[in-house]
């Protein structure tokens, strides 16, 4: 039997990792937003991440705030197609698990079982899909799970109780805890609503809880694992890089956020 | 045109794709408006506002002299003698009552031409709720006074500046807003597109124009139904309110779009906005911008229920240009006294180009003018001034 190259599968290794007494660092990056955006995936997941969530652009963003469309804008502007994105992380020899973030219409133009096929192919061990919801969910799912990626849904501060197990139930990877209600930006603090939220993923899972939309901060990061086992942080990131820092900036940011969550 | 099937589809298109911050509030909807139709109460409250407030029934009017001119019989359901100047009227005051029903306080919409925000502007004044309206900034500038107009009726207009910075990215910016409101907040959608329930919703609340036409047409037809029923398509929701009176009838059912905006001819199969429906997209799935100049038509894709009905054939969709409709807003003018705004425009040019043609001399025609073009005089006196139409 041949061992597959490239990273492990996602929720085994964050199991994995929040075994050993880690606190999980999922840091977001648009693909091909920037010449260099390769470097900079690399330099996150050297400063600590634990698995990185890379977005493929799409031209109605409706999930996200300024920063992360403007990284879109950004991204479509320099020719960025889908394709391209999952061959530069093929390429990019990165060894922590990356789960693509985009919309369904990615995924529907390229037909479920291909678009499940390349990341596949590529590596590519998760997706996240933000507008397709549990009624929705079945085509992708099952060609998603064919191709042993994973599905990761998304738990809202309006999903009732009921709803939690359910989307539960059919999560993969991990369980994405909506730290609020609104679309993705940064904010000056972690919603009062997170600590239910989690509360209630955590009644019907024991899945790797990650809270993310709007942890800004390396401090905001340590709040929400004090309560889940993870964060998401996407525009504060990606906001440095839109601002031109780099890999180096980027690097930087993330190795703070690394120090935060494990001096916990 | 009956209910949508459980998950929300009409045929294969339609559904709701949706974050799961917002499946709730589309379950909520989804209750309260089967709920609300359901109840006398509720429809007598909408029917007298429609009546004392809208002006409703709005007349058919026969148009002697075009008709001598085509050869074909010119029906025009009246929809811009509602109050305040479009068919959008029907649906606001139907979702405004909803709103408060919902216990809620405020509506979001979003709006190209500016007559859907003009609409809900007006709605929630009339019901004392807050309203906040999102517009293209390409739109605030093609549609000035609308915005004008708007901010006298109380609400809050915020130019959107992302994307084309038109009708779809007002819409993306409207559902920003409601995933973060929307414990107080109803997302007042202007037209048969979107999440379910919107589609099925919307055409319901937009019915009263077919089931109105189709008894007029039947006195002035001496018992008859009209041969062809045509209605212009951005999102779609005059065209399936009046479809909605004839779809049981004969007649040729036709929905006219702007030919740089034909989701129903050159769309494919994609998601936007909640809904699987046709779209114009590129290869990878990106959202291509429609150009027309009619704002109100400048919408990458169309109803779900019109890809459903294109499909199986029971409606046709086709396509006019700027030339030919700019011509048919002169014509309507000169000859019935009567200016359209630019999108109704569409449905009257495709009838000037086919009396004779797919529609034979003799046949009667049913139009909807779904809204008054006083809003679109100062960009037309533009348009023929420069001699041809570029946005
Ligand atoms: C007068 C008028 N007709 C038609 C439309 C297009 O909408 P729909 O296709 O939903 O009827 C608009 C949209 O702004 C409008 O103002």
């Amino acid at each position: 039997m041949t061992v597959a190259a490239g990273p492990p599968a996602l929720e085994p290794w964050l199991r994995a990792r929040r075994a050993g007494g880690s606190k999980l660092l999922v840091p977001y990056l648009m693909g091909a937003m920037t010449e260099d955006w390769v470097e900079a995936l690399q330099a996150v997941a050297a400063a600590g991440a634990d698995a990185v969530e890379v977005g493929i652009p799409f031209s109605d963003p409706m999930m996200d705030g300024p920063v992360i469309q403007e990284a879109s804008v950004r991204a479509l502007d320099r020719g960025a197609t889908p394709h391209q994105v999952i061959d530069d992380v093929a390429a990019s020899g990165v060894q922590v698990p990356v789960a693509v973030m985009t919309y369904y219409n990615i995924v529907f133009r390229a037909g479920h079982r291909r678009m499940a096929q390349s990341l596949s192919a590529a590596g590519i061990g998760a997706a996240i899909v933000p507008d397709l919801p549990l009624e929705e969910l079945g085509p992708w799912a099952e060609a998603a799970d064919a191709a042993s990626v994973a599905t990761v849904l998304l738990v809202a501060p309006s999903t009732p109780a009921a709803r939690v197990e359910r989307i539960c139930a059919r999560a993969r990877g991990f369980v994405y805890a909506v730290a609020r209600m609104g679309v993705t930006g940064e904010r000056e603090s972690l919603g009062s609503e997170t600590a239910e939220v989690v509360g209630r993923i955590r009644a019907a899972t024991d899945a790797p809880v990650c809270v993310g939309v709007g942890v800004s901060t390396p401090s905001q990061a340590r709040a929400a694992c004090e309560i889940a086992d993870g964060v998401v942080v996407g525009s504060a990131l990606v906001r440095r890089l839109l601002e031109g820092g780099g890999p180096e900036a980027a690097g930087e940011f993330v190795g703070r956020l690394r120090e935060a969550l494990d001096e916990g | 045109m009956g209910p949508p099937g459980a998950d929300g589809r009409f045929g294969e298109f339609g559904g709701r794709f949706v974050p799961e911050s917002l499946v709730p509030a589309c379950q909520e909807l989804e209750r309260a408006f089967s709920d609300a139709w359901a109840d006398p109460e509720y429809r007598a409250k909408l029917d007298a506002i429609l009546r004392d407030y809208g002006g409703r029934p709005t007349p058919v009017t026969e148009c002697f002299r075009l008709s001598e001119r085509l050869g074909v019989r010119v029906l025009l359901k009246r929809e811009d003698l509602v109050h305040a100047g479009s068919h959008k009227l029907n649906n606001v005051v139907g979702q405004a009552l909803l709103t408060q029903r919902m216990g809620k306080r405020r509506m979001v919409a979003e709006t190209g031409a500016g007559q859907h925000g003009v609409a809900a502007a007006t709605a929630a004044a009339l019901l004392g709720l807050e309203c906040t309206v999102y517009m293209g900034e390409l739109d605030t500038e093609r549609q000035e006074l609308n915005v004008f107009r708007m901010e006298l009726l109380g609400a809050q207009v915020r130019p959107v500046r992302s994307g084309s910075r038109t009708l779809k990215d007002a819409v993306n910016e409207a559902l920003r807003d409601w995933v973060a409101t929307v414990g107080h907040t109803h997302y007042c959608l202007g037209s048969v597109m979107g999440p379910h329930p919107f589609p099925y919703m919307v055409r319901e609340l937009q019915r009263v124009v077919g089931d109105e036409a189709r008894a007029q047409c039947r006195v002035l037809l001496d018992g008859r139904d009209p041969d062809v029923v045509v209605a212009c398509v951005g999102g779609g929701s005059n065209a399936a309110g009046t479809f909605a009176g004839f779809v049981e009838t004969a007649a040729r059912l036709v929905g006219v779009e702007a030919a740089g905006g034909a989701a129903a001819t050159n769309g494919i199969p994609g998601v936007l906005h909640g809904m699987r429906s046709l779209l114009l997209q590129d290869e990878a799935g990106q959202i291509l911008e429609a150009e027309s100049i009619s704002a109100g038509l400048d919408y990458p894709g169309i109803g779900p229920e019109h890809a459903s009905l294109g499909a199986s054939g029971r409606a046709a969709y086709e396509s006019a240009t700027d030339d030919e409709v700019l011509a048919a807003f002169q014509l309507m003018a000169e000859t019935e006294g009567i200016l359209p705004a630019l999108e109704p425009a569409h449905a009257i040019a495709w009838v000037v180009r086919e009396a004779g043609r797919s529609v034979p001399e003799g046949s009667s025609v049913l139009v909807t003018l779904s809204g008054r073009g006083d809003k679109d005089v100062a960009q037309v006196r533009d348009l023929l001034a420069t001699g041809r139409p570029p946005r």
